[in-house]
């Protein structure tokens, strides 16, 4: 195990220009170098290198016991996982698409979540599932969902989502560093973005830094990815993407990259805007959007799932009872239709918009 | 009479050492199998008599407990002991077992004292004993789901290099125990693919009780269960699951296999749920007592007790002493079970997540207040709640 504490510290700190696909491949790897009990298991993400490729050379320097293609069952995949943990393997699941993770979801919500308190916490499930999730890729049916909420409902599961490289990098990290299962949802319509990623961020594996605690976070107001995870645990914490002091957008994922547009053009016409990427379902750093709606008055949030009963709920519910005296208006909600994933040729309509987000924000000034 | 139109005593394929009457079986096709128990030595069979004698007395204490309301419910092994005591019996003590939630006697051969069991059913503990300490998991109660984690810890064993090593005390076999319903499972199916693949050290032990609660196998094959594995490209056997000797002679070659590197096996060890699916149910309903009486000629222990009787092996004061033994078990659980308390309310919030998570927290903070507020209350009225 000693491998296993030598990395991190040791690490020149690079910084390089990634992808958001990249950056995690990149997390991987070094997470495959610092720990020998860490592997990925998955279907096609061996020579292939994964349907995103994010697995792309892996298998090739690691080899196929500890880049393992799967059979093509899903539940199977998890569900060996678990196996794996309690031999001491750290195993990284990779699940083709979000529509595809519900043949896994029993093992996932009612054994990988809750073994750990049936052994009154004697055996810990450290497995990591990476699903690409969300929409806006012009794909067919089952392969754009945003199935969060549903895992952010059982206990036992952490839920988190990057939505720059430099997290992504962080996060996956610390996430296979975890001594708790996480359920890793990668924007796959953001895959391509470039960003800089300094890699000697990012929790050494098999330590105890990412204890995601969602109070006393080191989030900054900074805007600045890189060194708003200095700190190192950006597991749980949220983070301001954007300053500003009219209104707070909370969002996460994919939703970022949409409402930091929106924020522009409402600063163009004259309101500012603060973003504030959550990063984390699952804790859900409540902290950090209070402290903002506390300044702002005004909320709205913003994500690419269902709005009905979605993580937006809970969001809007926390912020009207620890803001209520500061609102001046009801916390609004942009996001997907109480509807099946419509198909590619409308989905445009269906996913937060700019302008959509906008038409939430003038609402919130009309009160 | 049950589906299964052939009496398992007549089934060809039927691995049997002991006839119901408690003969041993001399057919040359066994032989390979006799082998395997040919060292158990008279001794050794009253180890594996008095075993299932206090696996049944484990039994009946628990059901009496349960209708005294000491236990919330109850789910019998009755009927299966020599399935459980004999393929228990054949592990190494390195070997790991992932149990359903029927296999007491498996618990038993793994040194578990069995009023642990008893903690999830009187509910103040959701699983009851260091799984580590005997290499038995935690009990799983939703069918089928752990024959996928025993898959996966194969897979760990042979990253660890635990298997085909030749080396008797470091190679390592996993079992996964489970019933007749079970096969119908998606899970048990992508666990059998998998190990099939990966040539996983994985026994898959299949105790056919001919009910799943009140289904019979027909619901879940058409079939001999056995045949299943085959599908899989995975050596499969059917045993007389109340006969101990098969049983541990099939186990024992199925060990041997999967630490050898010889991968997965699957056995169907053909028995009888001789009581009822949990002290909730009633079978009363949906299977005939000729059935019963049936599975009751050849009861388990019958079975051997006739073979000691047979070979000399059998003495009386050490038959009375076997059953003081019972007593003595039965007498601790009672004592134990009674004088289990309910954890405390906040104990809900202990070990949800391994490490810190905001929201158990702050919820954990709200509830030692909101309890504590019922304090200040009796304070005020002089402490008298």
């Amino acid at each position: 195990m000693s491998a296993a504490h030598e990395g991190t510290f040791g690490e020149e700190a690079t910084v390089k220009t990634l992808t958001l696909g990249k950056a995690i491949n990149e997390g991987l790897r070094r997470s495959l170098e610092h720990d020998p009990k860490v592997m990925l298991m998955g279907e096609d993400i061996g020579a292939l290198g994964g349907v995103f490729r994010v697995t792309d050379g892996l298998q090739k320097d690691f080899g196929e016991d500890r880049v393992v293609d799967s059979p093509l069952a899903e539940s199977g995949i998890v569900g060996t996982a678990i196996g794996l943990a309690l031999r001491g393997y750290r195993t990284v699941c990779e699940i083709q698409f979000d529509g595809f993770i519900f043949p896994a979801y029993d093992q996932i919500t009612t054994q990988l979540a809750k073994l750990h308190n049936r052994s009154k916490g004697r055996l810990n499930l450290p497995v990591v599932i990476r699903v690409p999730f969300g929409g806006g890729i012009g794909a067919v049916e089952h392969h754009s969902e945003s199935p969060e909420a549903l895992f952010a409902h059982t206990a036992g599961l952490r839920v988190v989502s990057p939505s720059t490289p430099q997290d992504a990098y962080t996060m996956i990290r610390e996430a296979i560093a975890s001594p708790d299962p996480v359920l890793f949802f990668e924007p796959k319509a953001r895959y391509w973005d470039k960003g800089e990623v300094d890699l000697s961020l990012g929790a050494p594996v098999g330590g105890a830094a990412s204890d995601g605690a969602a109070s006393g976070s080191t989030v900054s107001d900074d805007g600045s990815a890189v060194a708003s995870s200095a700190a190192g645990s950006t597991l749980g914490t949220a983070r301001v993407v954007r300053p500003g002091t009219d209104l707070t957008l909370v969002t996460y994922g994919p939703a970022v990259h949409v409402s930091l547009k929106a924020a522009e053009t409402a600063a163009a016409e004259g309101r500012s805007v603060e973003v504030i990427d959550l990063r984390s379902i699952s804790p859900l750093d409540t902290a950090t959007v209070t402290a903002s709606v506390r300044r702002t008055g005004r909320c709205v949030v913003v994500h690419e799932a269902p709005t009905f009963l979605g993580s937006g709920a809970e969001v809007a519910a926390r912020v009207t009872e620890e803001c209520f005296y500061s609102l001046e208006a009801p916390v609004l909600r942009v996001g997907g239709f109480h509807t099946p994933y419509p198909v590619a040729k409308i989905e445009h309509d269906y996913l937060p918009s700019v302008d959509r987000i906008l038409d939430a924000v003038d609402r919130a000034f009309t009160y | 009479m049950n589906q299964q139109d052939a009496p398992a005593d007549v089934d060809p394929d039927l691995v049997q050492l002991l006839t119901p009457e408690g003969v041993r079986v001399s057919d040359e096709a066994v032989a390979p199998y006799a082998a395997r128990v040919a060292h158990l030595d008279a001794a050794a069979l009253r180890e594996l008599y008095h075993d299932m004698v206090l696996v049944r007395r484990f039994d009946t204490e628990s059901t009496s407990l349960q209708r005294q309301g000491e236990l919330g419910l109850f789910p019998q092994c009755l009927g299966q002991e020599a399935a459980q005591v004999g393929s228990g019996r054949a592990l190494a003590p390195q070997d790991y077992v992932f149990p359903s939630y029927r296999e007491h006697g498996v618990a038993f051969t793994r040194g578990l004292d069995l009023a642990e069991i008893l903690l999830q059913f009187r509910g103040v503990d959701h699983g009851g004993w260091d799984t580590e300490k005997h290499n038995f998991h935690l009990y799983t109660l939703v069918i089928g789901s752990h024959t996928l984690h025993a898959t996966g810890y194969g897979m760990g064993l042979q990253r660890d290099g635990l298997v085909g090593t030749g080396d008797p005390e470091r190679d390592t076999a996993v079992v996964a125990y489970f019933g007749d319903g079970a096969t119908s499972q998606g899970d048990v199916n992508e666990a059998l693919v998998f190990a099939a693949t990966t040539n996983a050290p994985v026994v898959f032990f299949c105790q056919n009780n001919q009910w799943a609660i009140s289904e019979p196998t027909t619901r879940q094959s058409r079939v001999p269960l056995f045949h299943r594995g085959r599908g899989f490209g995975i050596p499969s056997v059917r045993v007389d699951g109340n006969d101990v000797l098969a049983s541990y002679a099939v186990m024992d070659e199925a060990l041997e296999r999967a630490r050898s590197g010889g991968g997965p096996t699957f056995v169907e060890a053909y028995t009888y749920r001789m009581g009822a699916h949990t002290t909730s149910d009633d079978p009363t309903r949906y299977r005939s007592r000729s059935e019963e009486e049936h599975w009751r000629r050849r009861d388990p222990i019958d079975r051997l007790a006739a073979l000691l009787r047979a070979e000399g092996a059998w003495d009386d004061a050490w038959a009375a002493d076997v059953e003081a033994e019972a007593d003595g078990l039965g007498e601790h659980l009672r004592t134990y079970v009674r004088a289990i308390e309910a954890p405390p309310a906040s104990s809900m919030f202990d070990h949800v997540y391994a490490s810190e998570h905001g929201t158990v927290s702050a919820e954990r903070a709200w509830h030692a207040e909101y309890e504590a507020s019922f304090d200040v209350d009796a304070a005020a009225q002089g402490g008298a709640r």
